[in-house]
Order: C-alpha cells, then structure tokens, then sequence
C-alpha cells in the first residue's frame, strides 16, 4: 500500500524498511538475460545467454576480459555495464602498475561493491542497473563472485542471475557437489545444462546465442593458451563442440521449473536475487 | 536574456557576457595561494646516511646499514635505524637525506595498515612494494621535486628471494649484491667476489661475515660513516633487524707513521 509514496527517492525508507528504489535496480538484472557462473578446483567458467533484437540484429555481447586473471559476465543495462567494466579495467591495471601484481579478484569485487553502494545512498543518484558474475583467478585458485546493485557481493561455488535464473540455481544447486573435481569440459557441460535450464519453451541453446568465458588452464579442444589460463571468450563455432556434449532436452528426467516472481510483488526482497 | 534555466532565480553574474557583444571590465582577482607560493622543491640532501649494502645469501637476504646520520660533516645523529621493515616479507634501507626516508616510511606504514584491513590472505610483497617505490621515486623527479635518496628493497615471498634498487632518479635495477653510495665503489667487489655464483650455498655465518668486513672497509675509508651498524635477515620466517652492534676496528697501523704514532717527526 505505501510502496508508490515511498519508491521514488533513493533516500527514503518504506515503512518495512526497504529500499523501493534499490529492489527496482535488481528487477532490471532480472530483465536481463541469463548468465551462469561455476568452478571447479581448477576452473572458473562462465557461461551467458545472448539476445539479439531480430533476425537482422547481432547478438548482445554479454561477456567482458577485464584482465589476464578476470572476466565477467553481465544481466541487465548494457550501458551501466560498459561504464563499471571500464572502471574495473582502470583498477586492475592502477593495481599493476603500482604494485606490479594482477589485482586480487576479491578486492576488485569489493571496489564495485563499494562504488555502486554509494549510489544507493546520496541523493540524486539511481543505483546501477546491472549485475555481474566475476570469476577470478588467484594464487588460492579459482574464485566466483556475484555483484548487485544492491552493493553486496558473495562469493559462490555456482550461481546464475537475469531472466528464469532461478530454473538454473536448481540444477546447480542439485549438482554443485560434483563441480570441484570436474574436467573443464564437464564442467562447461554442467554449466550448459543449467543454462538450458532458462529457456523459453521453443528456444535452444546454439552457437549464435551461446558465450562461454573461461579462467584456467587450456582444455581438451583448446590450443594455444598459456600456462596460468588467460581468461578468454568462446563463441560461435569453438563452442559448437561443447554444445554436443549436451544431454539431449527429451533424455533428462523432468526438471522442476519454478515459475518467475510475478513483477510487482510485495514478497521481493533486498539482498537476495 | 540568460537562456539557461538553471541560472534563473540565481544571483545573476553580469561580468559574463553570453553574446560576447562588448569589452567587459572585471575587477582583479588578486587571491593569492600563499602556501603554495612558500612551498620549495627539494635542491639538497641536509641529513644524510651513508652506504647501504644487501645480499642474497641461501635463506633469503641480508642487508646491512650503519646507524649515522651525517649533518654534513658533523656525525650528528648516532642512533639512526636505517633499516625499516616493511610487513612480513620485506626490509627497506635507505641512504641519502633521511627526513624523506621518514616520509616514505609513514607511506608505506599506510600502506601496510591497508593491506591489514583488507583481511584477506593477500600480502604486499617486496616486488609490490619495489614497484610502487619505484613509481614514486619517478613520479617525484619527474615533477623536478625529487625524494632524494638511494633504496635498497629487500625480501623473502612464496620461497622466491627479491633484491633491488631504486634512487632519486627513479633509476631501479636488481642484482644479487647491491650498494648504495660509497659501497657501491668500494663494497660492491667485495661483495660480488664473495656472493655471485654462490646465491644458494652461501650460509648465513658466510653472508653476516662479508658484509661486516665490508662495513669494515667503509669505516676505514668512508669520512661519513661510523662503526655501528645493524643487519637485516629477511628469510621464510618473516624479518628480523639485530640489535646495533660494534665493529672491530684496529688502527695499530697508525703506531708506525710520522705525527700519529709515539715518534715525533
């Protein structure tokens, strides 16, 4: 009932103690469309749905190489995304310039954090409305973090986020268990999986529409990366391998589809995706 | 009329003429920056320590300053640590004016408390630390302003030993023996006979030994330079600074010359 008075400044509290203007910010990411992170021992993949307008459109780019040791995959304004990447980008080389060492993916995650943060209190100001998965690579391993506009980052063994996402947590959420001992090639199996998993009823995943990032070392059907495995996009025809590794959609027992939150629903809540 | 509508219900500013159509008399704006006016760039070192000497040695490194500071000629301060460790992993030694040693101290202090707030397993290590020294030692010349001294950056990290220098001038090299100063004419072929091809041999009771006889050395041959000193060990289990210790110096030598010795002339 209160929610039209309280949801048009950034610096207003609803009577709940939420912030309209912040849960609005996060149902743009939901608009977007679906991307899927997930890592193994010595792995971090991302995997994203591209959109295009048309038949005559090209597809979105949803993937970004901010450095050698990160990439992200993006859900929501393509605009607000170009303008973080780039800052993202300014910090990590800022951090080998200065200190002569790639930028620790955490503290990256936690620049952003901080940054969209501010803009979910000053006045004037409207929150990002984009969010990231930003996997990293570190001398601990593989890292995979989420972003929001919300300003909070966690990190994660899976996640996904933008449009249906929640179809894909549930498979990753029934197979994570199995992710840190998997082959690259699994694992961009299981992460194609999960992102099926966000379809619309008559779509499918295909080489047009399909971009996989990957951190660490080169796979069986990959040539010429280096040793530390260099963050690189796949796309096109090198993933059309990858995508007949796939279980066939009629093979696999029924997943459960969780419907979409209804838009507008008082039950949404800040923090979560 | 002023077509911007922000600037309506302002005060209006009728010295900006927006159709540029006549000459308009401004009064002078005479604010001075006083501070700025009284700043001066740096044109001499005015205390002053003298060489710093470092090795790598099979542990890790050693690195080795006498404790003065020079007011010119005048052995002013004979307590000076010029010796700065730098974390877990790293030590610093600084010769030239000391005063900008202290600021780049408190610099990296900052630094350090940072890296602590961070609470992540993420270390600064000597590279990182070599690096940003080496950017600022650089960014200051540059602006003709120079932080005038001669550092030795030295450490232990991820079993890897590190050892580099950086100056003034934003020179910066790396070696297995380094002198700053006088010990770079007079230590350093001691220090290369001794060190260089033996880096993962020599023991520590080795590398402790060459680099007092050459602060030995120093002491007989450097005027601004004194017989005590520290050593720093930077090995895997962190940095350790001794306490200062004493040279043996023998000046019976003297005995046998005219005007210094017994004989008169």
């Amino acid at each position: 009932m209160f929610r039209n008075t309280y949801d048009s400044d950034n610096t207003v509290f609803s009577p709940q103690g939420r912030l309209h203007q912040v849960e609005y910010a996060l149902e743009a990411v939901k608009q977007g469309s679906a991307a899927v992170g997930l890592r193994s021992k010595t792995h971090a993949i991302l995997l994203a749905l591209k959109r295009s307008t048309g038949e005559l459109a090209s597809y979105q780019q949803k993937m970004y190489r901010i450095d050698d040791h990160i990439g992200i995959a993006i859900a929501g304004l393509t605009s607000d995304a170009r303008v973080l990447s780039n800052f993202m980008r300014q910090q990590a080389m800022a951090e080998r310039m200065i200190y002569n060492r790639p930028i620790p993916a955490n503290r990256l995650v936690s620049s952003i954090a901080d940054k969209a943060q501010v803009n979910t209190q000053e006045y004037g100001r409207r929150p990002y409305g984009v969010g990231f998965l930003v996997i990293g690579f570190d001398k601990t391993g593989p890292h995979l973090y989420e972003f929001s506009p919300s300003g909070n980052s966690y990190e994660y063994f899976a996640m996904s986020i933008g449009a249906r996402s929640q179809s894909a947590k549930t498979y990753l959420e029934k197979n994570f268990e199995s992710f840190a001992d998997c082959s690259l090639e699994e694992l961009i199996t299981h992460g194609l999986h999960a992102l099926r998993e966000t379809l619309q009823q008559d779509k499918e995943l295909s080489i047009k529409n399909t971009s996989i990032g990957i951190l660490g070392p080169g796979g069986a059907h990959e040539t010429g990366i280096t040793a530390q495995g260099n963050f690189r996009i796949l796309e096109d025809d090198k993933i059309d391998v990858y995508l007949q590794s796939m279980v066939p959609k009629e093979v696999e027992a029924p997943t459960v589809t969780v419907p979409p939150p209804a838009a507008g629903d008082d039950d949404v809540q800040m923090g979560d995706n | 009329m002023d077509h911007f509508p922000t600037n309506w219900g302002r005060p209006r500013n009728d010295a900006f003429d927006a159709y540029g159509t006549y000459p308009i008399h401004q009064r002078p704006n005479n604010v001075k920056d006083t501070f700025a006016e009284g700043v001066q760039h740096t044109q001499q070192p005015i205390v002053t320590g003298t060489s710093v000497l470092a090795i790598k040695y099979k542990d890790g490194i050693m690195m080795a300053a006498d404790n003065l500071a020079s007011y010119g000629s005048l052995a002013r301060f004979r307590d000076v640590q010029r010796l700065h460790a730098v974390g877990n992993h790293t030590v610093l030694g600084a010769s030239g004016d000391m005063s900008d040693f202290q600021y780049i101290r408190s610099l990296l202090d900052d630094l350090v408390i940072e890296e602590f707030t961070e609470q992540d397993e993420h270390t600064l290590g000597p590279a990182e630390i070599h690096e940003y020294l080496s950017q600022l030692m650089y960014a200051r010349r540059s602006k003709l302003n120079p932080l005038w001294n001669s550092l030795l950056v030295g450490g232990y990290k991820d079993g890897k030993r590190f050892l580099a220098y950086v100056d003034l001038l934003g020179t910066t090299y790396s070696a297995s023996t380094i002198a700053t100063g006088y010990g770079s004419y007079i230590a350093q072929p001691l220090l290369r006979k001794a060190v260089e091809g033996r880096e993962d041999t020599l023991t520590e009771l080795e590398a402790q030994a060459i680099l007092e006889e050459s602060l030995l050395v120093l002491f007989y041959r450097d005027a601004r330079s004194l017989d005590k000193y520290q050593i720093a060990k930077v090995t895997e289990g962190g940095v350790a600074i001794s306490e200062s210790m004493a040279l043996k110096t023998s000046w019976s030598f003297a005995e046998g010359i005219r005007g210094y010795g017994a004989q008169t002339q």
